[in-house]
């Protein structure tokens, strides 16, 4: 048998038929859906009298535009639109029977954190969901796929997603990682290494020893921004730590079937010489604390770096960075620890898990954010609130002068209330810097909880390694 | 869907590279429950001020590109959110075919399924191309995507690869799933057998 990569093996267990010109159907074991970019599928089911064809593996969450103020069992709190959206979920969940969390329930959350938190994300799997950060699921070792709404009505009614077969793409990060340097960081340096569309056709296997350190968490976190670098999907061989998590999980196999289970998910690693199209490696020692200076991803540096000047770069890039340094007030080569902030949001996908909100408590313990600043925790998901809650993270929060929030993907995307004005700035956990992203006009430099923390108490841009004390 | 078959329309210029799906279609108007009706959003946060005026300078927003019906752009075009109201914006806009030197994939699946053709040159040939799109309404994009190539205002002839399944569909207006549905008994099969081999999923 011909050696295979990773990906090769969970596709080749899904395709459900192929034809003479290798377009596809891959069977999705887990869809999921939430209120932005699902209701048209359903009308669109509605329309042509169809229906979900396995409601038993569809689960439904509503995340995107939904407040995360305390008050927000109040209706008052959203904005008609918004209302309509979510009560469309609501309806269409019930009416074709889905597996669904409303924001009553406290396990409600971002679609990308529930998954894996109620066991509905396993290796080996496909998933997909109307969403580019299901590469988050990935960190399982399942290949995960976020598609568009025409694409999520196609999985509702079939269980499959026409596709071709991507690429392997190899991304190896090697040694340990030094103090102060996160998951956030590593995949923010390999955006910054292979531009926004390096992956573009790819699936991007990590993998590496800085990659086994990871937790769970951190391997979320490497995987989530794989759409960031243009790639279809981000994966992580599955391991002890990996069946470690799912163990005991509500949706997780138990008994017989767990041992089934465990003893396939044991196979699922790349062979040693199976074929890669295209390989990257970066030693773990090379990788500083990273932030973002532009308004595109692969704006990244090293916080003890300077804001580049336009003329650095080449080809279409030059007008780009030009346009982005602009937009974001910036002079070219002023250092970045220079760079004072205004807003501080911790929290999304990418960083809304335990471990992140352990990271950024480290940081603010016993101390004050800097007058005048808006900070916000978004926890990921009602029940990343009350493990932090039960861990005295909240407090540490609060006393710091941080608002505790409600799950939702809140000022990651903006939907909801919690945007940006114009000209504010913003030190983010989330994925993106686009113009707009997080509100019109509003300005943000992406990095790992740590930072965003530090940048908080000091209202600039900051290294976190500074406010680290020495390892005992 | 709308049938693709030749166009031959005004080109608006917009040489950027990586436009985003927020520059598309800004998140605010996400919240519909509709495919229709976002066209007048079509990147919206370039095209109107904070008082909803337009903005003179925009592309789209002068005299002779109202109309364009094909968009040529910089490299990595769409990348970003997998949200399908970019492509509804640019297809309630009169757009159908956009023209570029790369696209992010989930995008370029998603136009396909709205019937727009999104087609990759190299740089070189959409160099040709913008500056052609930069003479305005005087000159005429052509494409045919039965015969994969696209005409200039000055008789350049370029040819384009697409995919033959992708192109089929477009051609025929065809609706994917009623397509998928005709396998019905290979996803039954597949159905079957994979409950054995993995009972737990």
């Amino acid at each position: 048998m011909s050696p295979k990569t990773l990906y090769d093996k969970i596709w080749d267990a899904h395709v459900a038929h192929e034809a003479d010109d290798g377009t596809c159907l891959l069977y999705i074991d887990r869809h999921l859906v939430h209120e932005v970019t699902s209701p048209q599928a359903f009308e669109g089911l509605r329309m042509t009298g169809r229906t979900v064809r396995r409601p038993d593996q569809t689960i439904a969450v509503p995340d995107h535009n939904v407040p995360t103020t305390l008050d927000r069992a109040n209706a008052a709190t959203m904005t008609e639109d918004s209302r309509i959206q979510v009560a469309a979920l609501d309806t269409n969940a019930k009416e074709f029977g889905l597996h669904y969390y409303p924001v009553s329930d406290v396990r409600q959350g971002i679609v990308h954190i529930v998954g894996p938190e109620q066991g509905w994300t396993l290796p080996g799997m496909t998933v997909v969901c109307g969403d580019s950060h299901t590469a988050t699921h990935g960190a399982f070792g399942s290949l995960a796929h976020g598609i568009g709404t025409s694409e999520v009505e196609h999985v509702l009614a079939t269980q499959t997603l026409i596709q071709k077969k991507s690429k392997n793409m190899k991304v190896e990060i090697t040694g340990k990682l030094p103090k102060g340097v996160t998951a956030k960081d590593i995949t923010m340096t390999v955006i910054g290494e292979t531009g926004t569309a390096g992956g573009t056709g790819y699936v991007i296997e990590y993998c590496g020893e800085a990659i086994r350190e990871l937790s769970m968490e951190g391997r979320m976190t490497v995987c989530n921004m794989a759409i960031e670098g243009g790639a279809r999907a981000g994966l992580i061989a599955p391991d002890e730590k990996t069946f470690e998590y799912c163990l005991g999980r509500p949706h997780a196999p138990k008994g017989a079937q767990w041992e089934a289970a465990l003893a396939w998910w044991k196979t699922l690693y790349s062979d040693d010489d199976a074929h890669w199209d295209k390989v990257i490696t970066i030693k773990a020692e090379d990788i500083a604390p990273a932030v973002t200076w532009g308004t595109s991803p692969e704006d990244v540096l090293p916080i003890t770096a300077k804001v580049p000047a336009a003329t650095d770069f080449k080809g279409g890039k030059v007008d780009a960075a030009k346009r982005s340094i602009e937009y974001m007030g910036l002079t070219e080569g002023m250092a970045l620890t220079d760079i004072e902030i205004d807003t501080v949001f911790i929290g999304s996908c990418t960083n809304g898990r335990i471990e992140d909100l352990r990271a950024a408590a480290e940081i603010l313990k016993g101390k004050k954010i800097k007058d005048g600043m808006r900070a916000m925790i978004v926890p990921g998901s009602g029940l990343v609130r009350a493990q932090a809650e039960e861990e005295g993270l909240a407090d540490i929060f609060k006393d710091a002068g941080f608002e505790w929030r409600l799950a939702g993907c809140s000022m990651c995307l903006a939907m909801n209330p919690d945007q940006l004005a114009p000209g504010e700035r913003c030190a983010a956990t989330s994925n993106r810097n686009f113009e707009g992203r997080q509100g019109r006009g509003g300005r943000t430099h992406l990095m790992s909880p740590a930072m965003a923390a530090a940048a908080a108490i000091t209202g600039k841009l900051t290294d976190v390694r500074e406010m680290m004390g020495d390892p005992a | 869907m709308n049938k693709f078959t030749t166009l031959s329309g005004i080109a608006a210029p917009l040489p950027l590279i990586n436009i985003d799906t927020d520059m598309i279609i800004p998140k605010q108007f996400l919240k519909t429950i509709k495919r229709s009706g976002l066209g007048v959003n079509l990147f919206d946060e370039m095209r109107y001020d904070d008082d909803r005026n337009e903005i003179p300078e925009f592309v789209l927003n002068k005299p002779q590109y109202r109309d364009a019906q094909i968009l040529v752009a910089g490299d990595n075009f769409g990348c970003g959110s997998s949200r399908e109201h970019a492509p509804w914006a640019i297809a309630d806009f009169g757009i159908t075919c956009v023209i570029a030197p790369s696209y992010a994939d989930i995008f370029y699946s998603n136009c396909f399924k709205n019937g727009i053709l999104p087609i990759a040159l190299p740089q070189e040939q959409v160099d040709v191309l913008m500056k052609d799109a930069e003479k305005g309404s005087n000159a005429r994009i052509e494409i045919d995507l039965e015969a994969q190539t696209i005409t200039s205002s000055d008789g350049d002839v370029f040819s384009f690869e697409v995919d033959s399944f992708k192109k089929h569909c477009l051609m025929n207006g065809l609706d994917d799933i009623g397509l998928t549905l005709e396998k019905g008994a290979s996803i039954d099969n597949f159905e079957t057998s994979a409950s054995q081999a993995r009972p737990w999923v």
